[in-house]
């Protein structure tokens, strides 16, 4: 039987590694590679570095620090964050990252998801979307939103239309960020998990919201997440990886508890 | 450099070779990626990885002159591992852009259907492998053991006795089979962690025979 995943989130700036709080203050919190060698021994099932650079070296940052990582973590490894272009997919590729999240630039120009499919493979290619909510069911029937730019610029899209035309595109793969839930700590958004999850074929990951391990639990079971997506329940030392997923196996979610 | 153990990586712009590379070294074995069909002649095992499509993945290894390469290599009874793509390419047929392949293991590549309608395709993440005889690749596999896969399509070996392994989504499918010197896996040893890592360590060890 096919495990739900437990998957660490990164977010990289300059190279180090930060967790942002309702994606403002990101605050530095260690050094990337030791940190996803520390996650990987202790059964991390998969990890995504998320680039928040601003600078403009940021490509060159960003692959020393997949590659470092690559050399040290034998699980899948995922990045993303300012992915414009294939080239920028493929030069990620070679440093080490097997999956690559595409995010904004999608939003502005969807045929980048069909473009990285085909260069790359479709299930290597995940549709990271930041969602939130809206009382516009005029304009967006889901009640839910599009918002680009590290959750500063909301769009005129969707987020029930913009996950089936990323399906429809090739992406692989979903991850259903909620702003609205992005660092309180109070639970996923198991509604919008719910209703995405259930209307594709692809996987979808739970990002924002995780504080305890039952927002674990809730989402991988009512949410119909394929897997839950953590920061700062690990990042601080709060929670294991190792402990937080024996929480979920007691919880009866079928999970890798052997590596 | 061919070393006492040299493995040599095919790339056939299939990507993902750096990680099984540096998955070789983390297990002190000695591999290099290469692209030269006449390279495999000095290697004393081949690894032939792959994500990516059949198609334009068996079109690379025609027109580059590996595939001769590669039958005189198993011709020789030197040890070959094909992982993901690079196994199931070693079937008959591949329903993925309805592509006939290299014809190493009698059978064909199907697309996943379901029953199911919430089960999701790709089959993506971990999970249990069941072995369904001994072989040398799988000495090391526990009960609990977990591997990483990501795949729409999966392998359909004509005969039983080719099939080393099944997992199960939705139904059996075979996630490890081979024939003399030849084994082949549906999921990835180079990033399913310390389990994966042992299997690389054993295929560096393993003379080829069952």
């Amino acid at each position: 039987m096919l495990s739900k995943r437990l998957i660490a989130c990164l977010d990289v700036r300059d190279g180090k590694l930060a967790k942002s709080v309702k994606f403002v203050d990101t605050r530095d919190i260690g050094d990337p590679v030791s940190k996803a060698r520390e996650y990987y021994l202790d059964g991390l099932d998969e990890l995504v570095f998320y680039d928040i650079t601003a600078s403009s070296d940021r490509r060159n940052i960003m692959l020393d620090v997949v590659e470092a990582v690559a050399e040290q973590v034998f699980i899948p490894l995922s990045v993303g964050g300012g992915v414009r272009s294939v080239s920028d997919a493929t030069d990620l590729r070679h440093a080490g990252a097997e999956k690559i999240n595409v995010n904004s630039a999608a939003v502005a120009r969807p045929a980048l998801i069909s473009e990285c499919a085909e260069a790359i493979g479709d299930q290597n290619v995940v549709l990271s979307m930041d969602i939130a909510q809206t009382a516009d069911r005029e304009q967006f029937p889901s009640g839910y939103r599009i918002v680009i730019n590290g959750g500063r610029k909301p769009m005129p899209l969707d987020a029930l239309e913009w996950a089936l035309e990323g399906e429809r595109l090739g992406a692989g793969e979903l991850v259903v960020n909620s702003i609205d839930a992005d660092g309180t700590r109070d639970g996923y958004e198991l509604t919008l998990t719910r209703m995405i999850s259930e209307a594709v074929r692809i996987p979808v990951i739970a990002s924002g919201g995780a504080g305890v391990p039952q927002h674990l639990i809730d989402v991988l079971t009512d949410g119909k997440a394929d897997a839950a997506l953590v920061a700062s329940m690990v990042h601080f030392g709060d929670y294991q990886v190792s402990g937080l997923k024996r929480s979920l196996a007691d919880a009866g979610i079928p999970m890798r508890m052997s590596w | 450099m061919p070393s006492a153990s040299s493995i040599a990586i095919i790339d056939y712009d299939a990507g993902n070779l750096a990680s099984v590379r540096r998955a070789c070294a983390e297990v002190g074995v000695a591999a290099h990626i290469t692209r030269d069909p006449d390279s495999l002649a000095g290697a004393d095992r081949v690894i032939f990885p792959g994500v990516g499509a059949a198609g334009p993945a068996m079109a690379s290894i025609r027109t580059s002159g590996m595939e001769e390469a590669l039958k005189a290599f198993l011709a020789s009874g030197r040890p070959l591992l094909g992982i993901c793509l690079g196994m199931q390419i070693s079937l008959d047929h591949s329903e993925e852009q309805g592509t006939d392949t290299l014809g190493l293991i009698a059978g064909r590549v199907q697309r996943f259907r379901f029953e199911d309608p919430s089960l999701k395709v790709p089959h993506m993440g971990w999970n249990r492998i069941h072995p369904q005889r001994a072989h040398p690749l799988l000495d090391e596999v526990e009960a609990d053991d977990y591997f990483y896969f990501v795949h729409g399509y999966y392998p359909a070996p004509a005969h039983a006795e080719d099939v080393y392994a099944v997992a199960r989504y939705e139904h059996d499918f075979a996630c490890a089979l081979g024939r003399d010197n030849y084994f082949g896996t549906q999921f990835h040893p180079e990033k399913s962690g310390r389990v994966g890592l042992r299997l690389l360590a054993a295929f560096a060890r393993w003379d080829g025979t069952c």
